[in-house]
């Protein structure tokens, strides 16, 4: 009588380790790029913090190469619940860093994204921030802490991860330290769809189905936009598409598909053989511990 | 579908990397591009072998090491259950790591090499899992290809477990022959192994009942966080939020606020933003009380007729997790739940041989996965439950006060 769905259990944890963050941290924030991730959870925090005020604003690392799509919808999310959004352009830290832009075909801003989001840390002084980075994700982040504490040049140690025992979570830091936390890090990409569906959660268009201009680049279906740079030879076309994860639209890879709604998503997901960012992130191919590698330096 | 978490444990050489990856690989959650990126790292991948562990070892210096270093998180599901596997190191660091994964978990999967039987290792396994209080025991004889798939074998280590399982107070175990390299067992029913009558290891995750191990009779709710928006149509409105860690709360109920020990009525329940009659363990809340009583943070509101201990003495199990020793003396942070206090070491009463259980008396200090039973002393009162009637309420951290580290695991007595 008295039993939780598994959605249910994932749901209250999640809820459990906000109310974590808003209890022991001076200056949390939330990380908000407009992906079905950190979508859920604004959800989550709407359920654990309604009818009060988010004890944190919405914060994005805009690298300037998001979908239109994305962007417009992390807007009119943050307006229509009434919080805080805070925008940072990777643009502006290269401009004042006079950073190195990468080159090449898929140049990508991903690693220079690191850079903003650590002054971004800097300049509000936040001292926990909450994303939406999940264990299944990828091999180095199956080893993450919930609570993750980063050193004070945003550093990740995995040698030295303090043990995280019963649901009790340790968010004690120095000045200058600052803790990443992970509510939906036990959610697997078909918990993520199916808890979307369950909750009726809105996403940008370009989760489902539609036509787009793709370059055909070793596999993978990349939109043409102005960041990338078309040679001759290059082979486009217009194809029906989804995408399965939003990151840049230099290094994130659309899947041909017709699903238009949340159950033909479902249905795809169940029967794709291939994971979440093997099919679509070129960053992550770029070594066997891309990511890892990325973390050790201060991605979230 | 219903969640379960379990632990495996095992020896370097017993094959549990081998095992998670043939339960992730039978119940088809490995996908072709991970599948590709352990077969290119396969040291044998000429002779067409893939090696499972790799999936396992998520970082760069265990793969460079072929060790493990610490505990991965890994998941997959069937039509009725998500599992959530700790899959904590065999070998370094060992104490800590199957304490961290343990605390979490319903189940502990606990594998034998079938040529070795029972080994040292083993009973540390189970001391641990006795201490830890898992309420599932899977002892899953493996590498029965290499003996034959003998009957005579397994039973010989049943006997042999069984007995060992008795004195340590284990109650629910399972014993299941397999081998976890040709998948025997596993997920289907062995053809190799025809006398086994029992499930495979996978039926046997399904259907473990775990749902009455959360404890729906003794109601604690630690407050985590005030909700006040303090807007002007929610002028009055003050919910107290957390998680509901056992028991079952209505509307209408008397509770004790602890440690201050005042009474007042939970007036309305909220979840996901409704108004809900009665919620139970382990859903996240917003509480209101009748009264405007002083509640905050790390209080604990229990119902009235079941109060937890309250107190500032406590004896304490406690896994020793730091490289700096513990001296008795010292002054650290506890957190149960969502209280905090300081707290000093008293004194540590004896040692706990983790190989057979027996007490040393009265070391002077403890070091790194030293199990040590200490007394405890906090600097105000706490509303805590003995860890074996209440593991929620039982279990607390040290934390180290300049390090911030957490240093020790406690189990209260």
């Amino acid at each position: 009588m008295y039993e939780l769905d598994y959605l249910d259990h994932l749901e209250s944890e999640a809820i459990h380790i906000m109310r974590e963050v808003a209890g022991q941290f001076e200056k949390p924030a939330l990380l908000f790029s407009g992906g079905k991730d950190s979508i859920t959870l604004v959800h989550l925090a709407l359920k654990a913090f309604r009818p009060g005020k988010f004890p944190f604003p919405l914060v994005h690392i805009d690298t300037g190469h998001n979908f239109p799509e994305a962007l417009r919808f992390r807007d009119e999310l943050a307006a229509s619940i009434d919080e805080k959004l805070v925008v940072r352009q990777v643009g502006d830290t290269i401009k004042a860093k006079g950073l190195t832009e990468p080159k090449g075909k898929f140049a990508s801003r991903n690693a220079l994204q690191t850079f903003t989001l650590l002054d971004t840390i800097e300049e509000f002084g936040f001292d926990a921030c909450i994303g939406g980075a999940r264990r299944d994700e990828e091999k180095a982040r199956a080893k993450e802490r919930i609570f993750s504490v980063r050193d004070e040049f945003g550093q990740w140690d995995p040698k030295l991860q303090r043990p995280e025992l019963w649901n009790t979570y340790n968010g004690r830091i120095n000045k200058g330290e600052n803790v990443r936390v992970f509510p939906i890090s036990n959610w697997t990409e078909l918990d993520i769809w199916n808890y979307i569906r369950r909750e009726k959660i809105a996403l940008p268009s370009i989760y489902f189905a539609h036509e787009r201009e793709v370059l055909e680049h070793e596999g993978q279906l990349v939109a043409t936009s102005e960041f990338i740079q078309l040679e001759p030879g290059d082979k486009v076309s217009t194809k029906t598409v989804r995408y399965r994860t939003v990151g840049d639209m230099t290094c994130t890879a659309a899947v041909e598909s017709s699903a238009s709604s949340i159950d033909d998503i479902i249905r795809e997901i169940i029967a794709t053989k291939t994971s979440e960012r093997g099919e679509t992130r070129i960053d992550d191919k770029v070594s066997e511990a891309a990511m890892e590698d990325r973390k050790k330096n201060g991605y979230f | 579908m219903d969640l379960l978490r379990f632990i495996t444990a095992g020896s370097v050489d017993d094959g549990k990397s081998t095992l998670i990856g043939r339960l992730l690989y039978d119940s088809k959650s490995i996908m072709i591009d991970q599948l590709e990126a352990i077969e290119r790292q396969s040291k044998n991948k000429e002779e067409g072998e893939i090696d499972l562990a790799l999936l396992t070892d998520g970082l760069r210096a265990e793969r460079e090491q072929g060790i493990t270093i610490d505990v991965a998180y890994k998941y997959f599901s069937t039509p009725k259950r998500k599992f959530i596997i700790a899959d904590a190191p065999g070998h370094i660091q060992y104490t800590r790591n199957m304490v961290t994964g343990a605390s979490n978990s319903d189940l502990i999967i606990i594998l034998i090499d079938a040529r070795s039987g029972v080994v040292e290792q083993t009973r540390r396994h189970s001391i641990i899992a006795s201490l830890l209080k898992l309420p599932h025991v899977v002892v899953a004889i493996n590498k029965m290809d290499l003996v034959e798939h003998s009957q005579d074998v397994f039973n010989n280590i049943v006997i042999d477990y069984a007995a060992m399982a008795k004195s340590l107070g284990l109650e629910q175990v399972t014993y299941i022959p397999i081998s976890a390299l040709n998948g025997d067992n596993i997920v289907e029913k062995s053809t190799a192994i025809s006398w086994y009558e029992g499930p495979s290891l996978l039926k046997v995750l399904e259907n473990v009942q775990v749902q009455k191990d959360i404890n729906l009779t003794h109601a604690r709710f630690p407050v985590q966080y005030v909700i006040r928006p303090q807007t002007e149509e929610l002028h009055d409105y003050r919910g107290y939020a957390g998680k509901l860690v056992s028991g079952v709360y209505k509307k209408g109920d008397t509770v004790t606020i602890l440690p201050s020990g005042t009474s007042t009525t939970i007036s309305a329940i909220e979840t996901g933003g409704k108004q809900v009659e009665e919620a139970f363990a382990p859903q996240s809340i917003i509480l209101h009380l009748a009264d405007d009583v002083d509640v905050s943070r790390g209080d604990v509101i229990v119902k009235s007729d079941d109060l937890p201990s309250v107190g500032q003495d406590l004896e304490v199990l406690l896994c020793w997790m730091d490289s700096k020793p513990l001296v008795a003396g010292r002054k650290y942070l506890l957190q149960l739940n969502s209280t905090l206090v300081k707290s000093v070491v008293k004194e540590i009463s004896y040692k706990v041989d983790v190989n057979t259980l027996e007490q040393h008396q009265a070391p002077e200090q403890a070091v790194l996965n030293d199990i040590v039973k200490v007394v405890i002393k906090t600097a105000k009162p706490v509303a805590f439950d003995a860890y074996e009637k209440l593991r929620v309420n039982g279990g607390a951290i040290l934390i180290d006060e300049t390090s911030h580290v957490t240093v020790g695991a406690c189990m209260i007595q």
